[in-house]
């Protein structure tokens, strides 16, 4: 390739971030530009249209589908109960008396007289959306919901499930490179996002669903466990509408991966703060990856120092974490970026680089793909 | 406008897949039109560019920087050529954004149902869902899950000509208690297509174009006994140019680049794959496998009559990054690991599949990652070709004469297009098999998913640019029939599968080849993989004759005598079985087989 172009993850101490909030369909806004928000405060609010029963009344009523506009009692447009009579047809000069009831509460939304189908919308359900997290609303999209705009540290995640969710911030094991076990969960979690180090097994998360922690924040976790966790194989990396009663948010993998230095430090700079959790993750788009969000005290407004992106281009000094087997999970610095390609074990001719380890200094080649810049 | 094909020296061609966008160069020498570099770049459809056209430039950028020549001026592409610099023709594909998914609907699941889910996919669509009067759904969870899918586009079809039009209305009003919305931009109509009865036209009008941009095209079932799936292809095509690329990030300005309509990547591979099929009067099965998604092609005979039938189907969550999770959900983890020669953690392989999946741009590194990459790669072309031949039937519900010798016949209406004794050439495209270190991986990656049987020629695409020469093919079809030929196919060789189950050892099959002086003959016994050399061009005759247990298409123990081009790889006489093939059950013995196997097929640089 022209350029050299690693995928990466946002693991930043201070960065303004914009979250829309907005509506499935058009509804009501609650909130002002300008105006503060907590997470859980109910910025937009809308009612789904209720689901649509059909009732084929033709058939029902035994009579042409031309005709059934002849024997409703209750006009098109009309609120109706469950059980209530909608339409009658008499026959044989009266003695024959067929009727239809309404399968359920709703309004006669539309009678065909093509097909003789009457189909009745129920009840609308009422939808609310939250500001997820504390910041203020920037924008509001009329009708459809608002943008919150919040200053804080921000940590993205590789792999999440659960919903969005929301709790002071606990570091629970004492390293980043320690599992994080049953025995480091307490009760006074209850509602905590809780950080461990590189994996937590299904044990350790059933028991923090127990407890009623809010999120767990961890390195890796075994493929194995989350089908346990979700009672099927996750196919299509489509996630976040999981109904769990926890969210975890992976932050370096699949397996045990000692959560990368840098994530540990901010996350243990921000503990007791209140953090936003997402645990969705798109891969297919590549747009969603799971998120924790650390509001400060920043004022808004102002330049956010410290931005930082991991991804991008690679350079000889670059820091750089292998995410593939051998050396899966290593950090090390670029030391050679060779540009004609060269073998692999494989035989595959690739571009590759030089990495030099962090850990006992030891060298080796890698493919450009199978490597992600984190920021020094 | 379009250059007359005699004025045509060179043409750059781009093919914007859902992660990378490729491009092609091809310039007209003393012997003809030719490929002479590629390029790629990653896709640019996403935050945060948000615009193709970033990603077709970088590609082509690549392109320039390896030819050495100007074909940019600033940000667009410079056309026609002046001197050395530019080209006189831009053309594009694409598959980005996920590409065009629609929902298609008729009234009874199997019969326009289906022909309605044949239309769409021959026009390069995913089909999202299917939904039918007969479907098992009630009408209130139709209606919830045309609300949840968001498609691009709506396919309405349902009876024939001059039949009820009460139930094609009912459909219609459903979709309209629906009100579905379109996946990108919420500014436009979705688009509907009705090509079903023509006397229920006016009704359905009626219900819909209030609330749907609705187009109405001729009835794609107007009977029983036929199918007339153009005229909704053609729409499809027209829509997803007018609605949907026209939404999509970038797309109005990359059409304005070329004077050749967007293509579908699906619909620009369909065109080459019939018109291989064509070209060598056989029959023929295509296989482009990618990251998210793969495709089958195939063109056989029809079940009555001397007609060939195109179908195309896509399984839009099997592939090797975005989707190769999906595939160890589907295949189940015994599928995957019965193809692999050495013992494997499954605690470990399910991680490093899903690690793959969390980071889909990453290659394998070692041999023993290669090997399971290769084997997901087999169970996910096997499931996307057991979809296929679901869907490339012939047509249900219609009336057939039947005489005595039907009564015995179990397969008649409704049954597989898909014949694997008649299949003549089996060709496969996507980076698993385009850059797979050894040709013959790729052969035996398809052998062992497609199963042939009989007498089947293989072939790969050198570097993945059929889409590309699929779109040239509608404007200039010589350039792309003369690059296909001499830089995109490349002949493996050949399949010899004897049909029938025995013993190891067992005498199975007889080879006759020509030989530098007489005809070479090989022994098979059953149970084995043996491969031949052939000459890597020109064509020979080979002449199998299976023992009176097993059959290669001509009845039991009956010679078979054909002319097969050389490839690189060789003839692979394959007498593991068919119909069943199984592989030995304990994994000791499977693993010793596997080896021995791929020892024979010089499979890899070393035992792992």
């Amino acid at each position: 390739m022209g350029h050299s172009y690693t995928p990466g993850l946002r693991v930043t101490a201070d960065t303004v971030v914009r979250r829309e909030r907005r509506l499935p369909l058009r509804g009501e806004v609650l909130a002002s530009p300008g105006q503060a928000v907590g997470p859980d405060h109910v910025v937009a609010r809308a009612e789904l249209p209720g689901n649509v029963q059909t009732l084929n009344l033709a058939s029902r009523l035994g009579v042409d589908p031309a005709q059934v506009t002849q024997a409703l009692v209750r006009p098109v447009g009309s609120t109706v109960r469950r059980g209530e009579v909608v339409a009658i047809s008499k026959a044989m000069f009266g003695l024959m008396k067929n009727q239809a009831e309404s399968p359920a509460d709703g309004v006669i939304e539309n009678v065909s007289t093509v097909t003789g189908q009457l189909l009745l919308r129920e009840p609308p359900i009422p939808v609310e959306v939250t500001a997820y997290v504390r910041g203020v609303v920037a924008e509001v999209l009329p009708g459809e919901g608002v943008v919150i705009e919040s200053r804080g540290a921000l940590v993205q995640g590789i792999f999440g499930v659960g919903g969005e969710t929301y709790g002071p911030l606990v570091i629970a094991t004492a390293s980043p490179g320690d599992a994080l076990e049953s025995a480091h969960l307490r009760a006074g979690h209850r509602g905590a996002v809780v950080v461990g180090g590189r994996h937590v097994s299904h044990a350790t998360v059933q028991r923090a669903r127990e407890l009623g922690v809010a999120a767990l924040i961890v390195g890796g976790f075994d493929d194995q466990d989350l089908r346990q966790l979700l009672g099927r194989d996750l196919g299509v990396a489509i996630t976040g509408q999981e109904s769990l009663g926890i969210t975890l948010v992976l932050t370096e993998g699949f397996g045990h991966i000692e959560m990368a230095q840098r994530t540990w430090q901010l996350l243990q700079a921000n503990r007791g703060r209140v953090a936003s959790v997402s645990g969705a993750t798109q891969i297919r788009a590549g747009v969603l990856r799971p998120e924790v969000l650390i509001p400060g005290d920043g004022v808004l407004g102002g330049a956010a120092a410290g931005e930082a992106q991991s991804g991008g281009s690679l350079e000889l000094g670059s820091v750089v974490r292998v995410i593939r087997q051998p050396w899966f999970g290593r950090l090390g610095r670029v030391i050679e970026l060779p540009s004609e390609l060269r073998p692999l074990d494989t035989e595959a001719m690739v571009r590759v680089l030089v990495v030099e380890f962090a850990d006992d200094g030891t060298r080796a080649m890698v493919p450009r793909a199978n490597v992600e810049r984190i920021a020094g | 406008m379009i250059p007359p094909p005699d004025a045509i020296r060179s043409i750059l061609a781009t093919d914007c897949g859902s992660t990378t966008t490729k491009a092609i160069l091809i310039e007209r020498g003393p012997e003809g039109y030719r490929l002479v570099t590629r390029g790629e770049a990653p896709t640019t459809v996403e935050a945060p560019f948000e615009d193709v056209t970033r990603g077709v430039l970088n590609a082509v950028r690549e392109v320039e920087e390896l030819r050495g020549r100007r074909l940019l001026d600033g940000d667009r592409i410079l056309s026609p050529q002046q001197g050395d610099d530019g080209v006189d023709l831009y053309l594009s594909t694409s598959s980005a954004g996920g590409g065009l998914q629609m929902m298609v609907s008729g009234l009874v699941l199997q019969m326009t149902g289906e022909s309605a889910q044949r239309a769409a996919l021959g026009a390069g669509a995913i089909v999202m869902d299917v939904i039918a009067l007969n479907d098992g759904r009630r009408p209130h969870e139709k209606i919830r899950r045309l609300r949840q899918l968001r498609p691009d586009m709506i396919l309405l079809s349902g009876g024939t000509d001059g039949g009820d039009v009460r139930r094609v209305t009912e459909m219609a009003e459903i979709i309209a208690a629906a009100d579905p919305r379109a996946r990108l931009g919420a500014g436009y109509e979705l688009p509907v297509i009705y090509a079903g009865n023509q006397d229920a036209a006016a009704l359905v009008s009626e219900v819909l174009s209030s609330r749907t941009a609705l187009s109405v095209v001729p009835n794609l079932r107007p009977t029983l006994e036929r199918e007339n799936l153009k005229p909704a292809r053609d729409a499809i095509h027209d829509l997803f140019m007018e609605h949907v690329m026209a939404h999509a990030p970038g797309y109005k300005k990359l059409m304005t680049w070329s004077p050749v309509p967007i293509m579908p990547t699906p619909g620009a591979v369909g065109l080459i794959i019939e018109k291989v099929a064509k070209r060598d009067g056989m029959a023929v099965v295509g296989v482009d496998i990618g990251g998210a998604t793969t495709d089958v092609f195939s063109v056989f005979r029809a079940e009555l009559g001397d007609e060939t039938v195109f179908n195309r189907t896509v399984s839009a969550n099997l592939g090797m990054s975005y989707s190769v999770s999906n595939v160890m959900a589907e295949a189940g983890l015994a599928n995957i690991l019965r193809w692999v020669p050495f013992p494997v953690d499954e605690t470990d392989l399910r991680n490093r599949i899903k690690n793959k999946m969390i980071r889909p741009t990453t290659i394998p590194q070692t041999l023993d990652e290669l090997i399971i990459e290769q084997a997901l790669c087999r169970e996910a072309l096997r499931l996307s070709f057991e979809q296929h031949k679901a869907l490339a039937v012939g047509l249900k519900g219609k009336q057939t004469a039947r005489d005595i010798s039907d009564t015995f016949d179990q397969s008649g209406s409704g049954a597989t297009l898909v014949d694997l004794v008649d299949l003549g050439l089996l060709v496969g495209s996507g980076g698993v098999l385009s850059h797979a270190p050894r040709r013959a991986q790729s052969m035996l990656m398809m052998i062992d998913a497609f199963l042939p049987e009989g007498i089947t020629e293989l072939a790969v695409d050198s570097i993945f640019m059929t889409p590309q020469l699929g779109v040239l093919s509608t404007v200039h079809e010589p350039a792309a029939t003369e690059v296909f030929e001499r830089d995109c196919l490349v002949m493996l060789g050949a399949c010899v599968a004897p049909i029938g189950a025995g013993k190891a050892g067992q005498p199975c099959v007889s080879i006759e080849l020509p030989g530098t002086g007489a005809p070479t003959t090989r022994l098979v016994p059953f149970g084995e993989l043996v491969c031949l050399p052939l000459p890597a061009t020109g064509r020979v005759r080979v002449t199998a004759t299976p023992d009176r247990h097993f059959d290669l298409g001509a009845g039991r123990g009956k010679p078979v005598s054909r002319e097969i081009r050389g490839g690189c790889v060789g003839l692979v006489i394959d007498t593991r079985g068919r119909r069943p093939f199984s592989l030995p059950d304990d994994p000791a013995t499977r693993i010793a087989r596997l080896r021995v196997w791929n020892r024979a097929l010089d499979l890899y640089p070393r035992e792992m």
